[in-house]
């Protein structure tokens, strides 16, 4: 965690946490020691609702190319879901 | 040196005591059996969080004759897996120093009255904890060792400052009062080979006793069996480097 590197937004959502389904207020993202990924540094993304406690929590940790290539896929799906008039 | 006659006894729980701005925390305490006196150390646990490897390493201290206090840095995040709590930590940029020192400085003063814990007290940390532990070697006074094993961040660039952190822990340098211990693997990018050169030419420019222990093939944390940086070889020796170390500054077995 010697980065500090780490940003914190706003979203609407859910995730599925160890005890279900629970809304989602906050995503956190970090370049930083991961907890289980087998590397020194990782893409971490913790979807969180801090009003439930810092258990309400779902973890990704990702390789810098895993996290670019998600992060490319998921503008390109909107995008195709844009363009299909599919966005709400 | 033990030796297999020897009786060997230990007590290991958590205890509650006070921290920066009088708060009370949690803390891990590990003591070996008997009226003492020990000498005392305060295991500052590294940004992962205060986790199982830090309450190990409370007890190995204790095993090897210290009394070892490791307070909860993260006690004000809430309570839950040491992994949930370090990740809401990690995503707030970590704790800010000032808190953290405090915390410290109040380990310091616990087991400095324990009666069974003679005049002696160091500080150990790893990670973000050996920037912690450099940082309170500085700024609290009457530490008799510094123990800092890879600790990031020691050296900070202008942009790295922020109201958590707003001095780097080198720019304290001056005010250490006691010698200081540093293990840094070659391939660490935080502390880089570079920052470590840095953090020794403020130490040697004031004139502090130090030992500083490179080792290559190792990068960040390679004391973390649990961890793909683990170096069985370099942390033997380091742990070694630690025993001689401690056993010298604050008369503990060697």
């Amino acid at each position: 965690m010697c980065t500090m590197i780490a940003e914190q937004i706003q979203i609407e959502g859910s995730g599925k946490g160890r005890e279900g389904w629970f809304v989602l207020r906050q995503a956190d993202v970090s370049y930083d020691h991961p907890f289980h990924a087998p590397m020194e540094h990782a893409l971490n993304i913790d979807f969180v609702n801090e009003g439930l406690g810092v258990g309400a929590r779902v973890a990704v940790e990702l390789s810098a190319d895993a996290a670019r290539a998600l992060a490319a896929t998921i503008l390109a799906v909107l995008d195709e879901a844009q363009v299909g008039g599919y966005l709400e | 040196m033990y030796e297999t006659d020897m009786y060997e006894g230990m007590l290991a729980e958590t205890i509650a005591m006070p921290g920066a701005g009088g708060d009370t925390i949690l803390a891990y305490l590990a003591r070996p059996l008997g009226p003492g006196p020990f000498p005392g150390l305060v295991v500052v646990h590294h940004l992962p969080g205060w986790d199982e490897w830090y309450r190990e390493a409370t007890r190995r201290f204790a095993h090897h004759g210290y009394v070892a206090l490791s307070p909860d840095l993260y006690h004000r995040a809430g309570h839950g897996t040491p992994e949930d709590v370090a990740a809401k930590v990690r995503a707030a940029g970590g704790v800010p120093d000032e808190q953290a020192v405090g915390d410290i400085a109040g380990a310091m003063r616990y087991l400095r009255a324990l009666p069974y814990v003679g005049d002696k007290v160091g500080v150990f940390g790893t990670c973000s904890g050996g920037r912690h532990t450099y940082l309170a070697g500085c700024r609290v006074e009457s530490f008799d060792a510094v123990v800092d094993c890879w600790g990031g961040r020691v050296v900070m660039s202008e942009d790295q400052l922020s109201p958590v952190s707003p001095v780097a822990p080198i720019d304290y340098t001056a005010e250490l009062p006691c010698p200081v211990l540093g293990l840094f693997g070659q391939d660490d990018k935080s502390p880089s080979p570079d920052q470590v050169d840095q953090q020794e030419e403020a130490l040697k420019k004031y004139g502090k006793v130090y030992e500083f222990h490179r080792y290559p093939g190792a990068g960040h944390g390679f004391f973390y069996y649990h961890r793909p940086n683990y170096r069985q070889e370099q942390a033997v020796d380091g742990w070694e480097r630690i025993w001689a170390f401690l056993g010298k500054y604050l008369g503990g077995p060697a």
